[in-house]
């Protein structure tokens, strides 16, 4: 299955590339928004600040190509600063493709960034994370997703609950690296690729 | 809750791993990602390839190194040694290091790490610090600088540092367990990780250096010798009750 990866111009996307190609995909890394927006599976990922990420995603068409293929209900995943692109205004700084209602708000943990394995817990039945729940994971970050709905579909302890991932119909997104995250992460990758056939 | 890291620290020359005895008497030990590959399938948590290349000018064969690392690897791996320049950190950053870390450019230029934090994120930026007697050296423990270890961390992640692999010379290699004054110190002062480094002998070593408030520990020598020894690190840590992926 072909994979786009958004080239917003920030951070490596070789990794993410890599690791889809173990969970079974053909992924592509594209700064043309045509290419990203047909894509049947568009992963926006890389690492950086959400500010630098919001500037690259407008500056290239991109952030526009994400917003067309979102309205026609094409599936969209975010990793990390790619899921918090999802979201709105972000207490980093710079405001995303608001596709989802909330904002990115700074971790209150007394250790932040929040570094290193942490047991994921499942809270909503999706595909997206099937068997996956008390899995550890690989998480790197100081700001987190705070939904202002309902859509939130894993979770994880960093002092308090912390978003892991969201699904909202066509568009999901994980806080943590599944590149990074051995085979749990790679399951997730695949559990990804299916998802996306399917919503 | 964040698990407890147990960390393989592996030396690397000229894009090969090297291991010497008191830095002299370097001999060749294999290539680093089928090492790197082989420390992950025995439950690494993370690992960190320092560079003790003598001569800094030629970092073609790390930035090689680094490119194949990110795409055969599934866990996260910092790159250090001797960085001095904002490009030289991008390069590799963008090469799909997950993390650089830097020393004592880190000292000369502090703002390196906020340039570096804030184009890649806090997470990306580790400082690391050697300190003997409470004093950071650097130049491989060389050159004593004048700076309070503890003092050096808080400013460290003032600029952006966002986590800390402090190494006590004074514990290096003694195998007698790390300096948990010092890192009780530091992960007293700053908010950000701190990684333990320098004097893992056992499992009750790094025990000691959780109990000190270290996020994770660095391990070399002892796992080197026997790669086995670090899933059985692991296992003892939680079987006392440390939370560790397993």
């Amino acid at each position: 299955m072909r994979v786009v990866l958004a080239d917003y111009g920030a951070g490596n996307l070789q990794s993410v590339c890599s690791a889809l190609r173990r969970a079974g995909a053909e992924p592509a890394i594209a700064e043309d928004p045509a290419e990203v927006e047909r894509a049947p599976l568009a992963v926006i990922a890389g690492v950086g600040n959400t500010a630098a990420a919001a500037r690259g995603l407008q500056e290239r068409g991109l952030a526009a190509a994400l917003l067309a293929r979102a309205r026609s209900g094409k599936p969209l995943l975010g990793i990390c600063v790619g899921m918090q692109l999802l979201f709105g205004d972000s207490e980093e700084g710079g405001t995303g493709l608001a596709l989802l209602p909330g904002r990115v708000e700074r971790l209150r943990a007394a250790r932040v960034p929040h570094m290193g394995w942490n047991e994921l817990r499942v809270t909503a039945s999706t595909a997206l994370l099937d068997e996956l729940d008390g899995a550890d994971v690989y998480f790197a970050h100081s700001y987190a997703c705070a939904p202002a709905a309902p859509i939130g579909v894993a979770e994880v302890d960093h002092d308090e609950p912390v978003i892991a991932a969201v699904e909202h119909g066509p568009i999901a997104g994980v806080q943590f690296h599944p590149e990074r995250s051995g085979p749990a992460g790679t399951q997730v990758l695949r559990n990804a690729l299916a998802w996306s056939r399917n919503v | 809750m964040v698990k407890k890291r147990v960390i393989p620290c592996l030396d690397v020359a000229g894009g090969r791993v090297v291991k010497g005895v008191r830095f002299q008497q370097l001999r060749d030990v294999g290539d680093p990602v089928e090492l790197a590959t082989r420390y992950s399938e025995l439950g690494a948590d993370e690992l960190v390839f320092l560079d003790i290349t003598a001569t800094l000018e030629d970092r073609g064969p790390l930035l090689r190194l680094v490119e194949q690392a990110a795409a055969e690897l599934e866990i996260p791996f910092t790159v250090g040694g001797g960085i001095g320049r904002l490009q030289e950190a991008r390069a590799l950053l963008r090469a799909g290091a997950d993390k650089i870390s830097l020393n004592r450019s880190a000292v000369d230029r502090p703002s390196l790490l906020t340039a570096l934090a804030a184009e890649f994120g806090a997470q990306a930026v580790v400082c690391a610090i050697d300190a003997r007697a409470g004093e950071v050296v650097t130049h491989a423990g060389r050159n004593a600088r004048g700076l309070d270890a503890v003092a050096w961390a808080q400013e460290a992640v003032d600029h952006g540092a966002g986590e800390i692999l402090l190494t006590s010379i004074d514990a290096d290699g003694t195998r007698n367990g790390y300096d948990l004054e010092l890192t009780r110190r530091v992960t007293a002062a700053v908010p950000v990780p701190v990684i333990a480094s320098g004097g893992a002998g056992d499992a009750t070593h790094l025990a000691e250096a959780f109990e000190a408030g270290a996020e994770a520990a660095l391990v070399a020598s002892i796992v080197h010798e026997r790669p086995e020894r670090l899933p059985e690190l692991k296992r003892e840590l939680k079987e006392a009750g440390w939370p560790i992926r397993t």
